[in-house]
């Protein structure tokens, strides 16, 4: 029953990645593209935590945490640099 | 590595727990993706991944920490604190990125500062004053 409801994640997750990376493509503006890519690094988070259920292995957490942690990161330096032209003053 | 036990529950109602948490969480990452791609214009299409896939991400870890302590067999049982860590992470950035990412939109494409709305104070928009 988990490994359904699992398999449902997985196709969910999938087609979501496939939807963000067409957002990335096409993405008319410059901020556009950059949400798709922080988008892009959260899906992939949740489909290392799927993984991780499947294969009943927690090691693929720390590599989520440190996921989410650059997605963060280069969010915020993409932005900076978009609104102040330079990343630390 | 000994644990002390789950709350007297029957077996399965764990994994029922992880069950619906899954299937909102796909639900929720699915629908927050396709408002990212559906959605007519920048500032409203901001919204749909910051708000619902932050509740699709919530819904996975809240699944995987009850999975690992609940619902897994006996060698592989741990509280997962990593997962609490993402959790507790992500629900803090994911407002602070989309903020900055609001105002870097601001910046970029955004209307004269005349055509909106000026704050009590008369201290203007801040993002408006970088540009100058």
């Amino acid at each position: 029953m988990i490994q359904l409801a699992i398999l449902f994640c997985y196709i969910a997750v999938c087609l979501s990645l496939l939807m963000n990376i067409w957002r990335l493509y096409i993405g008319p503006n410059v901020v556009d593209r950059i949400m798709a890519a922080d988008t892009l690094v959260i899906n992939s988070i949740v489909l290392l935590i799927l993984y991780g259920i499947q294969t009943k292995s927690t090691m693929y957490f720390e590599t989520a945490l440190l996921l989410a942690m650059f997605s963060f990161i280069s969010t915020v330096a993409y932005c900076r640099f978009l609104m102040r032209g330079d990343i630390i003053e | 590595m000994n644990l002390p036990e789950m709350p007297e529950m029957p077996v399965d109602a764990w994994g029922w727990v992880v069950l619906v948490s899954l299937l909102i969480g796909g639900c929720f990452v699915f629908v927050g993706s396709f408002g990212l791609l559906r959605l007519n214009n920048t500032m409203a299409r901001m919204h749909a991944p910051s708000k619902a896939t932050t509740v699709g991400v919530g819904g996975v870890l809240i699944a995987s920490i009850f999975y690992f302590y609940g619902v897994v067999d006996e060698p592989y049982r741990v509280f997962p604190a990593q997962d609490l860590l993402i959790v507790f992470f992500l629900f803090l950035t994911a407002p602070v990125s989309a903020h900055f990412m609001a105002k870097a939109y601001l910046h970029k494409h955004s209307p004269q500062e005349s055509d909106l709305p000026q704050p009590h104070n008369g201290s203007g928009w801040a993002t408006f004053k970088s540009r100058a």
